[in-house]
């Protein structure tokens, strides 16, 4: 199993935005090496023959019909955005997006 | 448009590199609602009016799948000759950009509804088989608005209305080896999805946009050489221009020896060039995992079946029918086939009026003249079937001449009229009596001495000259072929007399 170092959490941060102190840091590094190891754990068991899970609830095919219900109209949709201009979210520029 | 991919030879005319390609299609399915949520996809509405607290990615919503993504998705499969996955699962693909209200798409990765599909393009050497690698359900983000549209300099604005929108996202092969093989086949995908009614592939919405991943590798080398991939692409031209510009920038840096990064691009449009993506490769790291807010979606053969029971016939096959049937050239039938609409019109005319080839002409021609210069559509042109027909008919009869018969066709247009009608208001029923043609050929002849001279001298081609002046004269409504007999008979007399 892949051990956790602090190279990869600051990876997984910088990829969620979010930004950790070094003690945190440390605290996450161990944490999350603990839970790889008690996957580790779940790794010993025999599963050859058990279909992988992919959802925990016994449900299959839930669908809607194609039909149009009222949308919330752009007043709502910005009620709690924290800028807007106009009928639009605004939000910092975008630099070098892909569109 | 040219064709850089095989016009990159060296000076003894052979090609260097040789040059690989592989698509990434989007097409935006032409669904009532959104993918997961009952919001309406309807292109060009207020900003922000089309959302809903799924699309907007609230916390504590869920997502419901719409059954006709499912459908379009079986349709598009079949009409791509794909297999299925009859065991769906959707997943989470994560990043963080501001037209992602939830910081994922929903996507498929690991299980795509359908798999190793293909679909036949035509070039001058014959018939070449794209494959399909998968085709995966997924949906659209919001659309980002720059400095450049809104005037803001220190914002972006963001509109959701797309965000949710359905897409089908079709991998290609890396199968295409110029940019004229790549132009066939978005034409080919574009025309399959539009006929089975998946997507109506607008491009001036963004309803059809393209990645393409391009490298170059010296003739006789097997390793593909390093993959240069270009996102943005939102048009068949982009693609083209994109793509060529990529081929001449990788070449020149072969050429000198140097080496060619593995790497994204973004296209620009203004410039006319690539650049790199200046993100770190660590947004590459999308962190797939399943959807735990969506169960498994698990599809009926049965159902696989009766959709493919209901398709419509495909563009190829419908060009095979056509050539055969109606005795087409490839061409002409091409032509016809090219939309959906202008096939049905054809054989609902030529249901009727059984000279195919002159309905060919004519749809293709003249009738498709006046829909261009008056920017209509096929789809809403105001003359029916029936009533090309009947004017066909009659000039097969000689009841009206050609030329006749194109002020006709325009008055048809214009006034609704039916071609009787507008023969009798306007007296251009056919001269076809010789007794009548003869009066109008000799005149002409009497008239135009420098012209007969020519003939006479054995300057044959003068007498279409004279043809015309004959045509005139009856304002169009003398039988050509008549009129043509006439004069060349009372022109050898002449020739004969001197």
């Amino acid at each position: 199993m892949t051990k956790i170092t602090p190279d990869v959490v600051d990876h997984v941060t910088k990829l969620c935005r979010i930004h950790l102190t070094n003690e945190e840091r440390k605290k996450f590094t161990e944490q999350l090496n603990q839970i790889l190891t008690y996957m580790d754990k779940l790794n010993e068991l025999n599963t050859e023959n058990v279909e992988p899970t992919s959802h925990v609830v016994p449900l299959e095919n839930v669908l809607r019909k194609d039909a149009l219900s009222p949308s919330l109209g752009s007043e709502k949709a910005l009620a709690n955005a924290p800028d807007k201009h106009g009928e639009y979210f605004k939000v910092p520029r975008i630099i070098n997006g892909t569109e | 448009m040219t064709d850089i991919g095989k016009n990159s030879k060296d000076a003894k005319g052979k090609r260097q590199y040789e040059i690989t390609i592989g698509l990434e299609v989007h097409a935006a399915l032409s669904t009532t609602t959104k993918i997961f949520c009952a919001c309406g996809t309807k292109f060009g509405e207020a900003p922000n009016s089309q959302t809903c607290p799924v699309c907007l990615g609230m916390p504590g919503v869920l997502p419901v799948l719409n059954e006709n993504v499912v459908k379009y998705a079986i349709r598009a499969a079949l009409a791509l000759n794909c297999k299925f996955n009859l065991l769906n699962k959707f997943d989470r693909k994560n990043y963080y950009y501001p037209d992602l209200p939830k910081n994922y798409q929903i996507s498929q990765d690991y299980l795509p509804i359908a798999h190793d599909g293909c679909l036949d393009i035509f070039l001058s050497s014959g018939k070449r088989k794209i494959r399909i690698n998968n085709i995966h359900m997924e949906e659209d983000a919001g659309k980002n608005l720059h400095a450049g549209d809104t005037g803001l300099l220190d914002a972006s604005l963001v509109d959701f209305n797309r965000a949710g929108v359905p897409l089908l996202e079709i991998v290609t092969y890396p199968d295409m080896h110029s940019v004229g093989e790549v132009e066939k086949l978005m034409t080919a995908l574009r025309d399959i999805l539009m006929y089975t009614g998946v997507a109506d592939c607008k491009m001036e919405e963004g309803g059809l946009r393209f990645e393409a991943n391009i490298s170059l590798m010296p003739f006789g080398q097997t390793d593909l050489g390093p993959r240069v991939e270009m996102k943005n692409l939102n048009s068949f031209k982009t693609v083209i221009k994109a793509l060529n510009y990529e081929i001449r920038r990788q070449e020149k840096s072969l050429r000198q020896g140097e080496k060619v990064t593995q790497e994204t691009r973004l296209w620009d449009d203004k410039s006319g060039e690539t650049s790199p993506m200046r993100s770190k490769e660590e947004a590459h790291d999308y962190r797939y995992f399943p959807e735990p807010d969506l169960v498994p979606l698990v599809i009926d053969e049965q159902l696989i079946e009766e959709i493919r029971s209901s398709l419509a016939e495909l563009p190829a096959s419908k060009l095979e029918r056509f050539c055969k049937d109606y005795g087409l050239s490839e061409y002409d039938a091409r032509v016809i086939t090219s939309s959906r609409a202008l096939a049905d019109f054809y054989e609902e005319v030529a249901a009727v009026c059984k000279e195919p080839k002159t309905v060919s002409n004519w749809v293709t021609g003249e009738l498709q003249g006046i829909l261009n210069e008056e920017k209509r559509d096929i789809g809403d042109c105001p003359i029916s079937p029936e009533q090309l027909a009947e004017l066909l008919s009659l000039l097969s009869k000689g009841a009206v001449s050609a030329p006749s018969a194109k002020i006709i066709l325009r008055d048809m247009f214009h006034s609704g009229k039916s071609a009787k009608a507008i023969i009798e208001e306007k007296g251009l029923s056919q001269i076809s009596d010789e007794k009548d043609i003869r009066p109008a050929v000799k005149h002409i002849i009497n008239t135009n001495t420098g012209i007969v001279d020519d003939y006479c001298k054995g300057k044959e081609k003068a007498i279409g000259a004279l043809i015309g002046k004959v045509m005139k004269e009856t304002r169009g409504r003398a039988d050509p072929t008549k009129v043509s007999q006439i004069l060349r008979e009372l022109l050898e007399e002449e020739k004969r007399s001197r």
